[in-house]
C-alpha cells in the first residue's frame, strides 16, 4: 500500500487548519471588543433565569449595568433576592439594596361558585384577546378571566390554574417576584406584596370598584369598600377608594382583626396556623430566610 | 344571556375543516382505488385495507399511550396517509410489511415531529421509501394487471419504467425497447392503468378524475402538479430532443409511474409543501427536475419519491424567503 | 366586465334578508344614554349638567381635540345624569343619560319632508357644517368627516369614492337608504364633491344590490359627475383599501391612508348625513339599524334614534327569539358582540343580528395543517398563520418584518381555516403592540 497518499493527506489538511487558525486569529484579534471582566463574575453570581424581572434584557444586561452603576440602589434581582443581590455587590465593592422578599398575590376570588357566568366566551383561549373583546364572562368587569396568561410567562413554574375555581394560584416557595404575571395580566389582578414572616400575608383579594349593591350582583365575595375593616384596623393600614379596600402591607401588622369584620370574606389571610388564637406576631425585622 | 357566546369577530365561519378536507382526499383517491381493485382484484383490498387500519391504530395508540393526549384520528388525516401509502405498495406485498411501512410512516414520519402538522416530510412517503430501501425485491415485484379474478397467484412482471431503465443500462435504445416491449408501452393502457406498478399508481385517467375532484372542491390548488407537469415535459422534452435514443419521450415520462399520484396527492400535501404560489411554483419545478434527473441519470427507475422528499426539505426555506405579495408594497426603484 | 379587488376575499352566503323590508321610524321610549365617545379619537367634552332640559339636535357634548366630534341629543327631555355606563360589550364610558319628554326640536333644523337640491355653500362652510353636526363615518370605523374632509397640506384629494358596497353578509341598512334616499345620497356627493373641489366622484355597488343601482342611475340630474361602479359581491369590498384597488384598481401604500393615493372614501350613510348636516341643518342623531337573523320573524330596518337601549329594539322584534348563540352589532364578518343588550345604540350602530347557534359557534380549534388558505384569502398579502405564532410568542420585530401593520382586521383568514385556529384574534394583539411600537419610534 502505497503510504504516501496518507502523508500528503495530513499535511495537506494540516497545513489548511494552521492557515484558517491564523486567519480566525487575526480576525480575532483585530474585532477584540474589551469587556469589563468583572460583567462575567456578577453574571455568574445571578440566577442565570433570564426572566427579566429586574427590568433589563436577561442576566448579562443586568451585570453591565451592575458593574456601570454608581450605586445599586436602583439595580435589583428578585430572583435572587438580597442574598445574590449582597454577593453581587461584595464582587463590585459597592453597597446593595436590601429589599423585603416579595410574592405575587392573586386579588380576586371570584370562582364559578361565587360569581356566575353570564356568557360563553367562544374566542381565542387568551385573557388579553379576551379583554379586547368585552368586559368578561360575568357581571364583574374587574376580575380575573380565567384563561391562564398569567401561567404562559411564568419562567419559575410558579403560578397555576386552579380547574375548579378557574383562578390562578401561586406557590409561595417558587414565585420569585419577578413581575412577568403582573405585567401579562390584562386586568391588573396580580400584585407584588411582602411576602411576610412565614409566609403570612392578608390583603384584599378583590379588586372590583363598582358600587357596592352592583358589585354585589356580580359576585359574592366582591368588596363592596363598606369600610369596616378600616374602622377595625388599629395601625391605619386600610385606605377605601373607590368603593375598594386597599392594605397597605407596610403598615400592615397581620393582627387579622380586619379579616375578621369583611361582611363579604373579601380579605385573606394566608398561612396562618388554623382557628388558634390571635397571637401578636413581630412585625418583620429579618428577612426570611425559609423562601 | 347566560347562554350567549361572545368572541372577537369574525362570528361566522367557512364550511370547510380539517376532516372534510382529508374526506374530499379520500373521495378522489377512490376512481383509483377501484381501477387498482379491477386490475389486481383482493390484493389491492388486502394492501389497502392493511395499510389503513395500521395507520389509524398506529396513531391512536401512540397519541393514547405515548403522548397522553385526546386522540385525533377523527381528523381522518391518518386514512389519507394509509391510503396514499397503500397506493405506493406492490398490491402482493405481504400484509405484515405493510404494517411495518405504515408504522414507520405514522411512528417515524408524522408523531415523532409532533403530529399533524408538524412533520417536515410526507409520512406516506416517509413510509414508502424506508419499505423501498430495506425490502428493494418485494417492493419492485409488481404482479401484472390480469383482471379482478385472475390475480390472487398472479404472474409478476416489472414496470414500464424498469423495463426502459434496465434496457438502456444494457445498452439498447428507447425504439429498440418499445419493440422489444409493445404491450408495456401502450399510452393507451398506461392512461387507463394496464400496466404494472404501484397498486395506486397506474390509471393515470382515474388519477386524473381526482385531481378535478380536487380543484372543483377547492381543497388543493393548481400550482403544484401543473409546475410538475410542465417542468417534467419541458425538461423531459427537451432531453429526448437531444438525443432520442437514450431519452424516453416526456408522455412516456408523464404516463408512467408515480407522476401522477405523486404530483397530485403527495407533492399538494398540505403540511409538507410551501405557503405561497410563487413558493408552490418553485417547489413543483424543483421536484420536475429532481425527477426526472433521477429517471434519466439515477440507479432507480423511478424518481418522484424521492424528489418530493428532497424538496419537502427546502420547503421552510422557501416559506422563508418567497413571500406573498404584500397589498400596496411599493416597488423600491430599480 | 363587473370589476372587484384581485387578491383575497371570501364570499361569505350573503343571507340579506331583510333587504326588502322598508325603514321604519323607532319611537324610542323612556330614556336615552348617548356615549360621549361614539366616534374614534377623544371624547367629547359634556357642555350640559344633571338638570338641563335639552332639545332634539341640542350641542350636548362637544369636541375636544383634533380628531374628536360634536355629540347632540336625540330626544327632548331632562339630563338625568352624566355618570359612566356599561355599552353593550361591558365596558364603562362617561354617557349622558336623557329622560324623554315630548318631541320637540332645535328651530334650526328642517323637518320638511322636502328634498334640497341647491347647494349655496362655500366648501368652508361645508366644512363647518359637517364639523358642528357631529357627522362620523357610518362605515365602522366612526372616523370624524370633518377630519376626513379636511386633506392636510401636501396632499391632494382627486376623487371621492363612496362605499355602497356593503359587502358583509346580512346588513341591509346601506341598501336600503339607497332605496329610500338615493337623490339625497347623490346630493350628499355633490356637496362633498364641491367642498373637497374635486371633479370626479364614483360610488361602489355590488351587483347583489342591482334595484339600488337601477335606482341611483334614475336620477340622471346628478349622474353628470358620478360614476356608478357595479362591483362583484365579495368580501371586503367595503374596506377602504379594497374599495379604491377595486373601483380604480390603485393600491394604498403600506401605511399609507387613501388620500396618499389621491381618493376619499365615504359610507353612503355618511354621505346621507352630510346631506341632511348641510341642506337640512340636523345633526347625527340617528341612524339606520339592521334588526336580522334567521331565527327571527320579523326582520326590520328601523331609523333608530342615538342612545335607544338596544334591549327595546329587540323588544320590538318579539325578544331574542328561540335558538340563538350569539348577538352581534354589525356585520358577521366584523362585528361586535353583544354582552349587555341593555347597552345604548351609537352613532356607528348598524345592526343588531341574531346568530343561530349552529352559525355562531366556532368550533375547536386542531392543529395548523398549513393549508395556505389563509395566506391565499388575505386581502392584504400577508401569512396569517405565521403572524398567528408570532404573535402568540409576542415577537414583535419578526411581526413588523412582516407586516402585521397592514392588517385591516377583516377576518376572511380565521374564516376560513379549516383548523378553526383563532388567527385574526391574536394577529388584532399582535398588530396592536406593533403599531404601539411603531408610535413610539416616531
Amino acid at each position: 500500500m502505497d503510504y504516501s497518499i496518507i502523508l500528503y493527506t495530513v499535511i495537506a489538511l494540516g497545513s489548511v487548519a494552521l492557515l484558517l487558525a491564523i486567519i480566525l486569529y487575526g480576525v480575532a484579534q483585530k474585532f477584540k471588543v474589551y469587556e469589563d471582566p468583572r460583567i462575567d463574575i456578577v453574571e455568574k453570581i445571578l440566577p442565570g433565569a433570564n426572566c427579566g424581572g429586574c427590568g433589563f434584557a436577561g442576566c448579562r444586561a443586568f451585570a453591565e449595568a451592575a458593574v456601570k452603576a454608581e450605586d445599586l440602589a436602583t439595580i435589583f434581582c428578585p430572583v435572587g433576592g438580597n442574598d445574590c443581590m449582597k454577593n453581587v455587590a461584595e464582587a463590585l465593592g459597592k453597597t446593595a439594596a436590601e429589599k423585603e422578599p416579595m410574592v405575587a398575590v392573586i386579588r380576586c376570588s371570584g370562582s364559578p361558585a361565587h360569581r356566575p357566568r353570564t356568557s360563553i366566551y367562544d374566542g381565542a383561549q387568551s385573557c388579553a384577546v379576551m379583554a379586547s373583546v368585552y368586559a368578561g364572562d360575568t357581571g364583574c368587569s374587574f376580575g380575573c378571566l380565567g384563561r391562564g396568561d398569567c401561567t404562559l410567562v411564568c419562567d419559575f413554574d410558579a403560578i397555576h390554574m386552579n380547574p375548579e375555581t378557574l383562578l390562578p394560584e401561586v406557590i409561595d416557595d417558587k414565585c420569585t417576584a419577578c413581575g412577568a404575571c403582573v405585567k401579562a395580566c390584562p386586568k391588573f389582578i396580580i400584585e407584588l406584596r411582602k411576602k411576610g414572616p412565614k409566609n403570612r400575608r392578608i390583603f384584599v383579594s378583590c379588586i372590583n370598584k363598582d358600587k357596592g349593591g352592583v358589585a354585589r350582583k356580580a359576585c359574592k365575595v366582591v368588596c363592596i369598600g363598606c369600610g369596616v375593616c378600616k374602622k377595625a384596623c388599629t395601625f391605619d393600614a386600610i385606605t377605601i377608594e373607590n368603593n375598594l379596600a386597599y392594605i397597605d402591607f407596610n403598615k400592615c401588622k397581620l393582627c387579622r382583626k380586619c379579616v375578621e369584620v369583611c361582611p363579604t370574606n373579601a380579605i385573606h389571610e394566608l398561612n396562618f396556623p388554623p382557628k388558634k388564637k390571635v397571637e401578636e406576631i413581630a412585625p418583620a425585622k429579618e428577612p426570611v430566610s425559609n423562601a | 344571556m347566560s347562554n350567549m357566546r361572545i368572541s372577537p369577530a369574525p362570528h361566522i365561519q367557512g364550511k370547510q375543516n380539517t376532516r372534510s378536507l382529508m374526506r374530499d382526499v379520500i373521495i378522489a383517491l377512490m376512481p383509483a382505488l377501484a381501477v387498482s381493485i379491477c386490475f389486481f382484484g383482493w390484493g389491492t383490498i388486502i394492501v389497502t385495507l392493511t395499510a389503513i387500519l395500521s395507520c389509524v391504530l398506529c396513531e391512536w395508540l401512540i397519541q393514547k399511550f405515548l403522548l397522553k393526549e385526546e386522540p385525533s384520528i377523527k381528523d381522518l388525516s391518518a386514512i389519507v396517509t394509509g391510503l396514499i401509502l397503500a397506493f405506493n405498495l406492490p398490491s402482493n406485498l405481504s400484509p405484515l410489511l405493510v404494517v411495518l411501512g405504515s408504522v414507520v410512516a405514522i411512528g417515524v414520519g408524522k408523531m415523532t415531529f409532533g403530529g399533524l402538522g408538524n412533520n417536515p416530510f410526507n409520512p406516506a412517503l416517509v413510509g414508502r421509501v424506508f419499505m423501498l430501501i430495506s425490502f428493494p425485491v418485494q417492493m419492485t415485484t409488481w404482479p401484472k394487471p390480469t383482471g379482478f379474478f385472475t390475480s390472487i397467484d398472479a404472474v409478476t412482471g416489472a414496470t414500464p419504467l424498469a423495463i426502459m431503465k434496465e434496457g438502456l443500462a444494457n445498452g439498447m435504445t428507447v425504439q429498440e425497447i418499445t419493440a422489444a416491449n409493445p404491450d408495456s408501452f401502450s399510452y393507451i393502457q398506461m392512461l387507463f392503468g394496464q400496466i404494472g406498478g404501484s397498486l395506486g399508481e397506474i390509471s393515470t385517467l382515474a388519477l386524473l378524475i381526482g385531481f378535478g375532484y380536487l380543484l372543483f372542491r377547492k381543497v388543493i390548488t393548481w400550482h403544484i402538479p401543473i409546475t410538475i407537469f410542465a417542468t417534467i415535459f419541458v425538461f423531459a422534452g427537451l432531453l429526448h430532443l437531444a438525443d432520442s435514443a437514450h431519452f424516453v419521450d416526456p408522455l412516456f415520462h408523464l404516463l408512467t409511474g408515480g407522476i401522477m399520484l405523486g404530483a397530485i396527492y403527495m407533492a399538494t400535501d398540505y403540511v409538507t409543501s410551501p405557503m405561497t404560489k410563487k413558493g408552490m411554483v418553485i417547489f413543483g419545478i424543483g421536484i420536475g427536475v429532481v425527477t426526472i434527473i433521477i429517471r434519466a441519470f439515477g440507479g432507480y427507475p423511478e424518481g418522484i419519491s424521492f424528489a418530493i422528499l428532497f424538496m419537502n426539505a427546502f420547503v421552510p426555506l422557501i416559506n422563508r424567503h418567497m413571500k406573498p405579495k404584500r397589498f400596496g408594497e411599493v416597488k423600491k426603484n430599480g | 366586465m363587473i370589476k372587484t379587488f384581485k387578491r383575497g376575499g371570501v364570499h361569505p352566503p350573503e343571507n340579506k334578508i331583510s333587504a326588502q323590508v322598508a325603514i321604519e321610524v323607532f319611537n324610542t321610549q323612556d330614556t336615552v344614554r348617548i356615549f360621549t365617545s361614539q366616534h374614534l379619537g377623544v371624547p367629547a367634552e359634556p357642555v350640559v349638567t344633571k338638570g338641563d332640559t335639552v332639545k332634539v339636535g341640542q350641542l350636548i357634548a362637544k369636541s375636544s381635540g383634533f380628531i374628536s366630534a360634536n355629540v347632540h341629543s336625540s330626544v327632548s327631555g331632562t339630563v338625568t345624569s352624566i355618570e359612566a355606563i356599561a355599552d353593550h360589550m361591558g365596558f364603562k364610558k362617561t354617557a349622558i343619560c336623557i329622560k324623554i319628554e315630548g318631541d320637540e326640536w332645535e328651530e334650526s333644523i328642517d323637518r320638511s319632508p322636502d328634498i334640497i337640491r341647491e347647494i349655496k355653500h362655500t366648501p368652508e362652510e361645508i366644512i363647518q357644517k359637517i364639523t358642528d353636526a357631529g357627522v362620523v363615518g357610518l362605515g365602522g370605523a366612526t372616523f370624524p368627516t370633518n377630519v376626513k374632509l379636511s386633506i392636510p397640506p401636501g396632499k391632494k384629494a382627486e376623487a371621492l369614492i363612496v362605499n355602497g358596497a356593503e359587502c358583509e353578509p346580512y346588513l341591509t341598512s346601506d341598501h336600503r337608504l339607497m332605496l329610500e334616499a338615493g337623490e339625497q345620497i347623490l346630493i350628499g356627493m355633490e356637496i362633498i364633491r364641491q367642498a373637497l373641489k374635486i371633479d370626479k366622484t364614483y360610488i361602489g355597488i355590488e351587483t347583489n344590490k342591482m334595484d339600488a343601482i337601477n335606482h341611483l342611475k334614475s336620477f340622471t340630474q346628478w349622474i353628470k359627475h358620478i360614476e356608478i361602479v357595479p362591483l362583484k359581491p365579495r368580501y371586503p369590498q367595503g374596506g377602504e383599501k379594497q374599495l379604491i384597488k377595486a373601483v380604480t384598481g390603485k393600491e394604498v401604500p403600506i401605511n399609507g391612508l387613501p388620500i396618499d393615493t389621491g381618493y376619499v372614501v365615504c359610507n353612503v350613510g355618511t354621505v346621507y348625513s352630510v346631506y341632511e348636516a348641510v341642506q337640512k341643518n340636523k345633526p347625527l342623531i340617528d341612524n339606520t339599524v339592521t334588526i336580522t337573523g334567521k331565527k327571527l320573524k320579523t326582520q326590520k330596518n328601523y331609523l333608530v334614534r342615538v342612545g335607544t337601549p338596544m334591549s327595546q329594539l329587540i323588544e320590538s322584534v318579539g325578544g331574542i327569539p328561540e335558538g340563538t348563540g350569539k348577538i352581534v352589532s354589525g356585520g358577521p364578518m366584523m362585528g361586535k358582540p353583544i354582552a349587555n343588550i341593555d347597552g345604548p345604540t351609537l352613532k356607528g350602530s348598524s345592526s343588531i343580528l341574531f346568530m343561530t347557534e349552529e352559525e355562531s359557534s366556532r368550533g375547536d380549534s386542531s392543529n395548523c395543517i398549513r393549508c395556505a388558505k389563509c395566506v391565499g384569502v388575505c386581502p392584504m398579502g400577508l401569512e396569517p398563520y405565521l403572524l398567528l405564532r408570532l404573535a402568540e410568542r409576542k415577537m414583535n420585530d419578526q411581526l413588523e418584518a412582516n407586516f402585521v401593520h397592514n392588517c385591516i382586521e377583516c377576518g376572511c383568514c380565521l374564516y376560513t381555516c379549516p383548523a378553526r385556529l383563532p388567527l385574526v384574534d391574536y394577529i388584532r394583539l399582535g398588530k396592536a403592540e406593533v403599531l404601539k411600537i411603531m408610535r413610539s419610534r416616531k
